[in-house]
């Protein structure tokens, strides 16, 4: 297999309107790790239909991560976390738990113990 | 609302988790990846620094600071409520800026190695050192390539002996759920132990 093409066809994200989505914004205002889920927990929002923010909320109507949502819209992460931050903001969605720098042994050991249970049993 | 605006809320759920996969270019990360996955390998991209260019996984999109580096990546819904990502990642050292955000809360790493290079796999082991992220190194046997002796790559490596080393095959789903397996037991003993399970490895 081709390391270079993998998925859709090599189409590029032309990088600098993504950039104008977010009003040149590349830091989100809070931290979301890549592998978040994040679900809509609307189905409007008070935006132009022609908002990415509706990609968003589109694809978000099941959980999604924040790197399916990125790939998706064929923007870079940097790109899809600013968005998902906003709507996050705004009460649109709402972001799972993910594992922190911070997390406790345990909860560490629990992860992985669930994540080991799952891969066992396939 | 379950959540707290900009606030991170302690003691809920996790529902996701990832294992990242690391080796030079053409090492097979986007085949191992897709393995298991029960989607296509999606791809995202980050923006570089024209300072970080260099010559191979990168494409000049037109006009200047548009070079974007590529990240596949596979899911597997492991439960009802844990999702598992595979993330493979561009091991040369120039990517490092990228790393940061895909190792932050990996469980566990793996390291591909193709034995014909296994020079480009250096950056990768002293990431996840320097890290602290745990890892195993799994070496991807290509069609007609030599098996070696793990001791050998072990050697070549210079890795300590608590660090894996085992053979895969990239293409084959049992044989990267091993492999993955193997990198979750492999971080899940080098959690520090509960005082009453103690045991003296090795």
């Amino acid at each position: 297999m081709s390391e270079a093409e993998p998925g859709h066809g090599g189409s590029r994200p032309a990088l600098a309107r993504p950039y104008s989505w977010t009003e040149g914004r590349t830091q989100p205002a809070v931290e979301i790790a890549v592998e978040a889920q994040v679900r809509a927990t609307v189905d409007w929002i008070p935006h132009p239909r022609t908002s990415p923010l509706w990609t968003v909320i589109g694809l978000c109507a099941e959980p999604c991560s924040v790197a399916e949502i990125a790939a998706h819209m064929a923007v870079p992460l940097g790109v899809a976390k600013v968005l998902v931050a906003d709507l996050l903001r705004d009460g649109l969605v709402s972001v799972a738990a993910t594992l922190g720098e911070d997390a406790s042994v345990d909860e560490r050991r629990e992860l992985i113990e669930r994540v080991l249970s799952g891969l066992r049993a396939r | 609302m379950d959540f707290a605006l900009g606030k991170p809320v302690q003691h809920r759920r996790i529902t996701s988790a990832k294992i990242v996969v690391a080796g030079g270019f053409g090492v097979g990360k986007t085949t191992f990846v897709g393995a298991m996955s029960e989607i296509a390998p999606l791809r995202t991209e980050a923006l570089m620094t024209d300072a970080s260019i260099g010559v191979d996984e990168v494409s000049a999109t037109p006009g200047k600071m548009s070079t974007t580096v590529a990240m596949d990546f596979g899911r597997i819904t492991l439960a009802d409520d844990l999702v598992l990502y595979v993330f493979g990642t561009p091991g040369q050292h120039r990517f490092w800026f990228m790393w940061d955000d895909i190792t932050h809360g990996a469980i566990a790493a793996v390291v591909l190695v193709d034995t014909r290079r296994l020079a480009d796999c250096f950056s990768s082991i002293d990431y996840f050192e320097a890290r602290e992220v745990p890892f195993l190194v799994a070496i991807n046997q290509f069609e007609g390539t030599r098996q070696h002796a793990h001791d050998e790559v072990r050697e070549a490596l210079a890795l300590p002996p608590d660090i894996a080393v085992i053979t895969c095959d990239a293409r084959s789903p049992e044989s990267t759920r091993q492999v993955l397996i193997a990198a979750s037991e492999h971080a899940l003993n080098r959690l520090p132990k509960r005082p009453a399970r103690v045991r003296r490895l090795g």
